[in-house]
């Protein structure tokens, strides 16, 4: 079934990926990801010929394993330091769009 | 001339009260002035603020204090949070973001007086092999300013070669410390994964992340991994383990190690200068008493396709947080969040940053996330278990860091998945999560530097530094300087 896709896996619709990451493109930009992203996603392809039946996915390169800390209040960064990163504040928040009318 | 000199010499010099802090600062702030133009390795350099702290340093060591970097100054590649300084990982989209806290590395050596006093340039979000992705424009290459200087930590690298720094930090996703240091002639460390918090590190992929030094030579490399490797609280990933004496480890006969050469890194595709030099340096390793044998890692063909899909995958996780809201650039005239994001998001990232964005959301999106994303994890393991069955025959392996040597400016810009297959013997290693350093082992034609990797498995440092010193000391590349004038940049770059 997977390999289904993959055989369909021909073209990226990178416009409609673009807006699943939140990111406009220019009509230029698109063209030119198409073609490129076309030629790295066939080269993906090459994984197919490896048999990875039964072979343990690895998310990490150390065996992780829980880390607990001690439950200690302890101060966080100062607000105004943090707010003075912020394009648009007021009053200690940062402003947005409107959100809901 | 102090700023020629290395870290440990420097150190020497200070503590022997030959020179002050001021002293060396001012003698690296000079050199800024007379080829950074050229360069352009630095994105920002607070010359008040570094002559501050060196006076600092001199004030402290006047009074009896004893910091292992006391009054040494070291140069940050733009993605690790120095508290109060620029953090722009070479973007638009962070310009004018001022750190509010130390990187738990940054604040190691900030606790032994270290002094801090500028920012590296580099690819945008550490995405690249030249620099040529920064927002902020292409760092130079010193031995030839018309080639790029690697990447992504290229900045690092290019100051330390031409001396306008004594040492300097860079980060190593599938390549970005040792690449650059072999294009530039210096020596660059990536430590084994987990082994230096990523705490203050702009993440780019964090199941592949680590901080790693870029110095004159491994004594310095030896030096900072000291003060920065060990568990941090802040960064549940590191390794709970005692941090060895790496000088200890630093010896100049290689008797009893076994050095393996992975047989799939010679094949064809080798640039001829970089495969000579190589092979020099094999010989000089066997002269130094190792024994050689050949060994065999039969998943590298596959290693740049799984590492395109991983890192990419989590970097379009982790870039999520760059939306116009909380910090650096916001796009104007947004009619409500959604546009926000996606107006700050387009204007804000550069082209390689965004395709990398599409590639990752893509591999992880339904329907080819099995395909991809599960698929690469699975061939990951493979790779992973190519290392261990190796480094069962022999301690470190040896290999090329980069195919070839530098290229010129602009030439591989149009075609990232050219770019992306120079990365070969340098992703495996992220990959994997074990340690590679890269050495200086002599030129190519055009005087372009050759880098030498060293690889060993996780927390093989001490294997790995003391194979990249014994054979540093049996050469003398290290005292080969760039000589940098307009005129380098015509130099014919040959094969």
């Amino acid at each position: 079934m997977a390999d289904d896709k993959l055989q369909s896996a021909k073209t990226i619709d990178v416009r409609y990926v673009a807006n699943l990451a939140r990111l406009n493109l220019t009509s230029d930009e698109a063209v030119q990801f198409q073609s490129q992203l076309d030629h790295i996603v066939d080269h993906f392809n090459q994984l197919r010929s490896l048999n990875v039946d039964g072979v343990e996915p690895m998310a990490h390169a150390t065996p992780i394993q829980n880390v607990f800390r001690d439950d200690i209040v302890y101060p966080g960064l100062d607000r105004d330091v943090v707010l003075n990163n912020a394009p648009a504040q007021s009053g200690g928040l940062i402003l947005v769009p409107t959100i809901v009318e | 001339m102090l700023n020629t000199l290395t870290l440990h010499e420097v150190l020497e010099s200070l503590n022997r009260g030959e020179c002050r802090s001021e002293d060396v600062v001012g003698s690296v702030l000079e050199a800024i002035h007379r080829t950074d133009g050229m360069l352009h390795g630095y994105l920002t350099v607070n010359e008040a603020d570094a002559m501050s702290q060196a006076k600092a340093a001199d004030l402290a060591r006047s009074g009896g204090a004893k910091g292992r970097l006391l009054g040494v100054p070291i140069a940050i590649k733009d993605v690790l949070n120095v508290k109060g300084q620029p953090c722009t990982c070479g973007s638009k989209i962070l310009k004018g973001y001022v750190s509010p806290y130390d990187a738990t590395a940054i604040a190691r050596l900030r606790a032994e007086g270290a002094v801090f006093l500028g920012r590296t340039n580099m690819d945008e979000f550490a995405m690249g092999s030249t620099t040529e992705n920064s927002a902020y424009g292409i760092t130079r290459n010193p031995w030839n300013l018309g080639c790029v200087p690697g990447g992504s930590s290229g900045g690092s690298a290019a100051v330390v070669a031409a001396d306008e720094a004594i040492a300097a930090l860079g980060s190593d996703t599938g390549g970005s410390v040792r690449q650059p240091a072999s294009f530039c002639g210096c020596v660059g460390l990536k430590p084994t994964y987990g082994w230096i918090s990523r705490y203050g590190l702009t993440a780019f992929a964090s199941s592949l992340d680590q901080i790693g030094p870029m110095t004159k030579d491994v004594r310095d490399a030896a030096l900072l991994l000291q003060i920065m490797a060990g568990q941090d609280p802040a960064d549940s990933t590191t390794i709970h383990a005692s941090v060895p004496d790496y000088q200890a480890a630093l010896k100049t006969d290689l008797r009893g190690i076994t050095v393996g050469l992975p047989k799939e890194y010679f094949v064809g595709g080798l640039h001829p200068d970089v495969e000579r030099r190589v092979q020099e340096a094999i010989e000089v390793c066997r002269q130094a008493g190792a024994r050689v044998v050949e060994v065999s890692l039969p998943h590298t063909r596959v290693a740049v396709d799984t590492y395109y899909i991983i890192a990419p995958a989590e970097a379009s996780a982790n870039l999520s947080r760059f939306d116009g809201v909380r910090y650096g650039f916001r796009a104007e005239g947004a009619l409500d969040p959604l546009d926000l994001y996606k107006k700050t998001r387009a204007e804000g990232f550069g082209p390689e940053v965004k395709r990398r964005i599409i590639l990752g959301t893509y591999v992880l999106s339904s329907g080819y996330y099995d395909a991809f994303y599960l698929r690469a994890q699975k061939v990951r393991t493979l790779i992973r278990r190519d290392f261990e069955a190796a480094f069962k025959q022999c301690s470190v392996m040896l290999s090329p860091v980069s195919p070839t040597p530098a290229y010129r400016i602009g030439e591989n810009s149009t075609d990232p998945l050219q770019m992306y297959l120079g990365d070969i013997f340098t992703v495996p290693v992220n990959l994997a999560g074990i340690c590679g350093l890269s050495v200086p082992c002599g030129f190519a034609a055009g005087n372009l530097p050759v880098g030498l990797q060293v690889m060993g498995p996780a927390l093989g440092e001490e294997s790995i530094l003391r194979v990249g010193y014994a054979y540093e000391q049996a050469t003398n590349w290290r005292c080969r300087r760039p000589e940098m004038t307009r005129a380098n940049s015509r130099q014919g770059v040959g094969v």
